[in-house]
């Protein structure tokens, strides 16, 4: 079936579309109520996130936009120490879109946030005019336990920073199949639940938490670098890459430094906790190729510096732009 | 290694001034953080080797141009869409309804013009002797498969011309760490007659941190022989790819070639052939350069006579939000690594 105008009406095709795909899938006690707003019970101190998700191609090796929407949502209210709960979703869908295509999106969504420990309470669709393209809007909500408090100022000189694994896999997966490149390489899109969590159940004194999303993870450790006043530190060596990705980001002239992830993390720790720290990650889903990555040192507040193979040192600035390949 | 990293570190001798030639070794260097770890008496300079930073404004300012005419489209890698013409770039030619595609390979050319025949699509032609051969195939594709809705606008050039202008009107240079993509196409023979006519060494280099500094430990020690030392053997020869070489000849020929504050140099770039001109976009009228801003210099930063940090706009009006002149865009141009990297 193709999506058309119709199905955006709020008529009969709306409400077709919404129990045969959306409900069908998100079935639960609170959205099947299909209230105009969900009630849930809850208390204590509350996270609250929003994000759109744009991807092409919609199904990428590894992943696809509907594990991406819930993944994005639910790894943004765990960095933020949160134990997320509900989600919502909104769909603007292009007419001329497949509905198979919204029912493996859907049914992706749905196992995703089983994985996740979240429930989808409420959703939205609209469609307009265009060329069957699909975009998702996640919010979600989550709860902060007691006593928990985890801040992108709060890193501190002799900190421990770790990143959660191999950097770059998202940003290439997609890349690749935008430019019809055929390569192993997969997208890293996961929820991050069982690794953050693990952190925290294990005592570890965690600082601060980041998604290393869009801009990677020299965008995050400056955002860090710069919310802290303190200087970061990176081994050039110690970063996690995959060698496809390597190999990849070589031809291409891109830094996997700056390259997006969807499933992972850089956290920074007390420094008596890093090995515990690194242990727990290792042994939590997704998290095998932890690794510690560099440390918070004396130095100019706001910068971000890498020390390399042949002992020298270079700042790592904030990503200006787009991340554009190079030209020869 | 590490003697080779003790003598660099320790070097108390005369001061040298190195120029690496390409933009993807000022890119290496600044990446690896090699001036950090070398004797503050070897200078590197960055020569004009990235392709985007010698492009002169009436080149843009055509791309432009061309990207708002109905029925074409400007198709160019990323680096050249955020350089500015005399008044505008490609991006902000975008913003206001122009035709820009960005590839990553000159033969996604091909799959376009394919699919819309009756849209003509530009490719912003730019590069040295390493690319040329790539826009030769290209040509050779189309001409194979009929596709007559493909032109290049051309701004290719080549590295010796430019090497002797910078010998010839700038000086002091003390040795050259030549562009190892550029010599895997043209031979390492190529700089034989520069470095003879200079008595200045030429090295031939990797881009990994270790075969640079085994580059510049070589040319410390050559000081003042014209000689050329192929330090890249695994991919680059003496004679270099004569296939490739035939390939862009039987496209192209040699031409003057205007460098973004340099102006003509005499027989510095290629252009194509006159049996194959019906594929350009106007290229040959292209050699007017007059900066976005009166005051930027690219021209002295690019031929070594100025360090960046010595043009009154560099990290003042000119930063990489907001670039004034080429050399502040691309990711391999001198100003953006020398802001980036907070190099003196």
């Amino acid at each position: 079936m193709k999506i058309t105008m119709a199905h955006g009406s709020g008529g009969k095709a709306t409400s077709e579309l919404i129990s045969r795909i959306f409900a069908a899938n998100f079935k639960n006690p609170v959205l099947s109520a299909m209230e105009d707003a969900a009630v849930v019970p809850g208390a204590g101190t509350l996270a609250v996130t929003t994000d759109s998700f744009v991807v092409t191609p919609l199904f990428f090796p590894g992943g696809d936009i509907g594990r991406l929407s819930v993944c994005g949502t639910v790894n943004d209210l765990l960095m933020s120490g949160a134990v997320p709960q509900y989600l919502t979703c909104g769909f603007i869908i292009e007419e001329g879109a497949e509905s198979d295509d919204l029912e493996r999106m859907a049914r992706s969504m749905a196992e995703t946030a089983r994985e996740a420990g979240v429930t989808i309470v409420a959703g939205d669709t609209k469609v307009v005019e265009g060329g069957g393209g699909v975009y998702i809007n996640t919010s979600g909500v989550g709860f902060v336990p007691p006593g928990r408090r985890v801040s992108a100022s709060l890193c501190r000189e002799g900190d421990a920073v770790l990143v959660s694994g191999y950097l770059g896999e998202h940003h290439a997966a997609v890349l690749s199949a935008r430019m019809g490149i055929e390569n192993r390489i997969r997208s890293d899109c996961a929820p991050l639940g069982e690794a953050v969590e693990s952190l925290f159940q294990n005592g570890v004194r965690v600082h601060a938490l980041r998604d290393a999303t869009r801009g990677g993870l020299a965008t995050v450790l400056n955002e860090f670098a710069a919310a802290s006043g303190c200087c970061i530190a990176l081994r050039e060596e110690s970063l996690p890459v995959s060698a496809p990705v390597s190999g990849f980001c070589g031809i291409l002239g891109l830094d996997p430094l700056y390259m997006g992830n969807e499933g992972k993390f850089a956290a920074v720790v007390d420094r008596e906790d890093a090995e515990k720290a690194l242990a727990v990650l290792k042994a939590s889903q997704y998290g095998e190729n932890a690794a510690v990555v560099g440390s918070v040192v004396p130095g100019e507040a706001g910068t971000l510096l890498v020390r390399t193979s042949i002992g020298g040192t270079r700042i790592v600035p904030e990503l200006y732009g787009e991340g554009l390949p190079r030209i020869c | 290694m590490l003697k080779v990293q003790e003598f660099l570190k320790q070097y108390d001798g005369e001061p040298m001034r190195i120029m690496e030639v390409c933009g993807t070794h000022t890119a290496a260097i600044s990446h690896s953080g090699i001036p950090s770890v070398i004797s503050p008496k070897i200078r590197l300079i960055s020569g004009p080797g990235c392709p985007v930073c010698v492009t002169v404004t009436s080149y843009i300012d055509r791309l432009v141009s061309l990207s708002m005419e109905p029925g074409c489209a400007v198709v160019s890698f990323g680096d050249l869409l955020r350089v500015k013409g005399s008044a505008r770039s490609l991006n902000d030619a975008r913003a206001l309804g122009g035709q820009v595609r960005m590839v990553y390979s000159p033969m996604d050319v091909l799959k376009l013009a394919a699919a819309e025949p009756e849209k003509t699509f530009v490719f912003a032609a730019v590069g040295f002797e390493t690319t040329a051969p790539v826009y030769a195939l290209l040509l050779g594709e189309a001409v194979r498969a009929g596709l007559e809705n493909i032109r290049l606008l051309t701004s290719l050039k080549t590295m010796p011309p430019v090497i002797d202008w910078v010998c010839a009107h700038q000086g002091g240079i003390d040795g050259f760490l030549a562009p190892g993509h550029v010599s895997v196409i043209t031979g390492s023979d190529l700089f034989e007659p520069l470095a003879r006519k200079y008595s200045i060494p030429f090295a031939v280099s990797g881009f990994e941190p270790e075969q640079i500094l085994i580059s510049l430990y070589a040319l410390v020690r050559l000081r003042g022989r014209g000689v050329v030392k192929n330090l890249y053997p695994s991919v680059v020869t003496a004679r270099g790819n004569v296939q490739a070489q035939r390939l862009v000849s039987r496209y192209f020929e040699p031409c003057g070639a205007a460098w973004r504050g340099m102006g003509v140099i005499p027989n510095s770039g290629i252009r194509l052939r006159p049996e194959f001109a019906r594929f350009d976009a106007g290229s040959a009228e292209l050699t007017q350069d007059r900066g976005f801003h009166s005051a930027c210099r690219c021209g002295q930063v690019l031929t070594g006579a100025i360090s960046p940090h010595e043009c009154p706009l560099f990290g003042r009006a000119c930063a990489p939000q907001t670039p004034q002149g080429a050399c502040m865009v691309s990711t391999e141009g001198s100003c953006y690594q020398y802001y980036v990297n907070r190099r003196d």
